[in-house]
């Protein structure tokens, strides 16, 4: 038989430019759009201490005459410009904006790995182990089902605040918000897994793989989980905008974010107070920014299920 | 034969309880295959062929399980061996060649990953002569450039290729006994050939034994050298693939033969077997085949089903065809 030249790979950037998925994404304008707006977004909370003109948190540059600066005027007593204008104490919104979504950013981001990592590993021994195992984690989940994921996440909130001594409360603020919204999340991750899961490990190839004599999690992980995760990740992106919605409420419901260390939530909580008597910019540019990421990470979270999705294809 | 046979399955008996009444798939078979031997097994449909096998190599899924009867391999029974043992010594002993070479691998694992995967897991040696060893493995079952095809994924591979590449997976780690469950069914009948000689060429060099299970009987014609036909989770017949196919004893045999397309064979209608297999719940008294038989008599549908050590030893029927004519050599 005639040798046949090895054909030359192309770099991974190339093979991935060439990707069906690369296309896919190419060839959808609401994908593009929508991406561009949560890199921005993601930037400039990455970039805040570079870009926001005022540091919001430092009370030594707030200035109390600069209050209720509207946006994009002089404040009439100082002459200092803002952009989207200030809210009672002084501090500039665009710059507690830019802060504020580290925080919703970085609380969404951690729950959503949290409950992804915590949901993958019981749906993968549910399904792959089933009897007992399998009864028992899935019956938790069904269970936690039954209340509103906001109202699990206020509860494990709530005995987490009474566990730690006062001193540290607004520290662990943070760290609380992430198990409370990552334990109420983990549910549809389980589900989906173990779904994915009683499928493939029917699958020839891992009865070969059984036959090899590997071990049950040696199975799991090389041969299971990768051919589980398209789903996973799909799930993964809308959880994102749930888990910072659900911040967001939270946090608005005075449970979450600290105001000395306000995310997107606190924000609006804190400008609805003003709502009615005019100052509309303290409420509305974080909302309105909450709205753009929300919006944008599920529409590509959209694009990338039925990307994902060959029946669609 | 004088030497102890790579498999040899004595009465084996696999049951499936279920709400009315227990099921018996493989109701107590028994055959040998030898080292570089090839046994056909055939059967229509929920005949027991593939649960044959996978009581052997221990893939049955409860609640199905085996009730009695032995399995043993090179002497040594393996049928009540469970857990780390029974890993052990799967892959290493045997091996596996499934129908459907698209789900038989990974998808996400290049195929060279898959193989040095089993290889370092039995054969314990270092990555790199691992990888040598898969590139023989893929070279030995005709893969060209086998050294450039290595980091290839499955979808990359046509099917026969594919099913190339199970093979060589089923065999590098060098089993005695690779079972072959219906390796040519998904292929296209050209490449049907090719990996029929394939799996014949490794049986004769590398002397491993092979269970055939498969439903076609061009293939067993081909490749086998015995063959046992199931009926019903029974054996029907078990004999010389010569022989068997020449001068079927047992109707059902005769009658699989007579239904089996030919090319060369006219436009005559096909003769069929009447009827379809009965389900396992409610299977006749007497011989299970009777209802389809053309030869039925008193006695087959009275008898309790007759098994080969109670009749010639090759087919389990009452009258096996061919009979007189043989009473009439003897005299």
């Amino acid at each position: 038989m005639a040798e046949i030249q090895p054909e030359i790979r192309p770099s991974r950037l190339t093979r991935a430019w060439d990707s069906d998925l690369a296309w896919s994404f190419r060839h959808a304008p609401v994908a593009v759009v929508s991406a561009i707006v949560v890199l921005v977004l993601i930037a400039g909370a990455l970039l805040a201490p570079l870009i926001a003109p005022h540091d919001p948190f430092n009370p030594a540059t707030l200035n109390l005459m600069n209050g209720f600066t509207p946006p994009g005027q002089a404040n009439q007593f100082t002459g200092d410009l803002f952009l989207l204008g200030t809210d009672d104490q002084g501090r500039d919104v665009f710059s507690t904006i830019l802060y504020g979504m580290r925080i919703s950013l970085f609380v969404g981001f951690s729950a959503v790995f949290l409950a992804m990592v915590l949901g993958v590993i019981l749906g993968l021994l549910a399904g792959y182990l089933g009897g007992w195992t399998e009864t028992i984690i899935m019956r938790i989940a069904d269970v936690q089902l039954t209340f509103p994921a906001i109202l699990v996440a206020m509860l494990i909130f709530g005995i987490a605040k009474g566990i730690t001594p006062p001193a540290y409360r607004d520290q662990m603020a943070i760290w609380v918000l992430i198990l409370a919204i990552g334990l109420s999340d983990w549910v549809q991750f389980a589900r989906v897994v173990r779904g994915a899961t009683l499928v493939e490990k029917n699958r020839e190839y891992v009865q070969a793989a059984k036959l090899i004599g590997r071990s049950p999690f040696a199975i799991m992980l090389r041969h299971i989980l990768p051919n589980v995760l398209n789903p996973v990740l799909v799930i993964a992106t809308i959880s994102l905008a749930l888990a910072i919605i659900a911040e967001a409420t939270l946090s608005f419901l005075g449970v979450g974010a600290p105001p000395t260390k306000p995310s997107l939530g606190t924000l609006i909580r804190i400008g609805q107070e003003f709502m009615f008597s005019g100052e509309w910019w303290i409420l509305f540019f974080p909302a309105a920014t909450l709205l753009a990421l929300a919006l944008s990470i599920n529409l590509l979270g959209d694009w990338l299920r039925d990307a994902l999705n060959p029946r669609l294809r | 034969m004088t030497d102890t046979p790579v498999l040899s399955v004595r009465n084996l008996v696999v049951e499936i309880p279920t709400r009315r009444g227990i099921l018996r798939p493989v109701d107590n078979v028994s055959y040998d295959i030898h080292a570089g031997e090839i046994l056909g097994v055939v059967g229509e449909s929920g005949a027991g062929k593939s649960m044959t096998g996978n009581a052997v190599i221990g893939l049955l899924d409860r609640p199905a399980r085996i009730t009695s009867g032995e399995i043993l391999l090179s002497g040594q029974p393996i049928h009540n061996l469970k857990g780390e043992a029974l890993r052990r010594l799967r892959g290493k002993k045997m091996g596996m060649i499934f129908q459907d070479p698209l789900t038989s691998l990974n998808p996400l694992l290049t195929v060279g990953d898959q193989l040095t995967e089993t290889i370092l897991e039995h054969l314990g040696v270092s990555q790199q002569q691992a990888r040598e060893r898969a590139i023989a493995a893929l070279e030995e079952v005709g893969i060209p450039a086998a050294r450039s095809r290595i980091d290839s994924y499955p979808h990359e591979f046509s099917g026969g290729m594919r099913q190339r590449v199970v093979i060589a997976l089923a065999l590098c780690a060098e089993p005695d006994l690779v079972i072959a469950d219906e390796p040519t069914t998904a292929l296209d009948v050209s490449v049907q050939a090719q990996i029929v000689a394939l799996l014949k060429r490794l049986c004769r060099e590398r002397g491993v034994a092979v269970m055939l299970v498969t439903h076609d009987m061009g293939v067993i014609a081909e490749a086998a050298d015995r063959v046992a036909v199931m009926y019903a989770g029974r054996l029907a017949e078990l004999g010389p693939v010569r022989e068997v196919l020449t001068a079927a004893r047992h109707p059902y045999t005769s009658g699989l033969m007579a239904s089996t397309p030919l090319a060369s064979q006219g436009h005559e209608r096909l003769r069929q077997i009447p009827g379809a297999m009965p389900r396992l719940g409610n299977l006749p008294d007497g011989c299970a085949f009777h209802p389809r038989c053309d030869y039925a008599q008193d006695r087959c549908r009275r008898d309790p089903g007759p098994t080969l050590e109670t009749c010639d030893g090759r087919a389990a029927c009452w009258f096996p065809l061919g009979a007189e004519r043989k009473q009439e050599v003897g005299a």
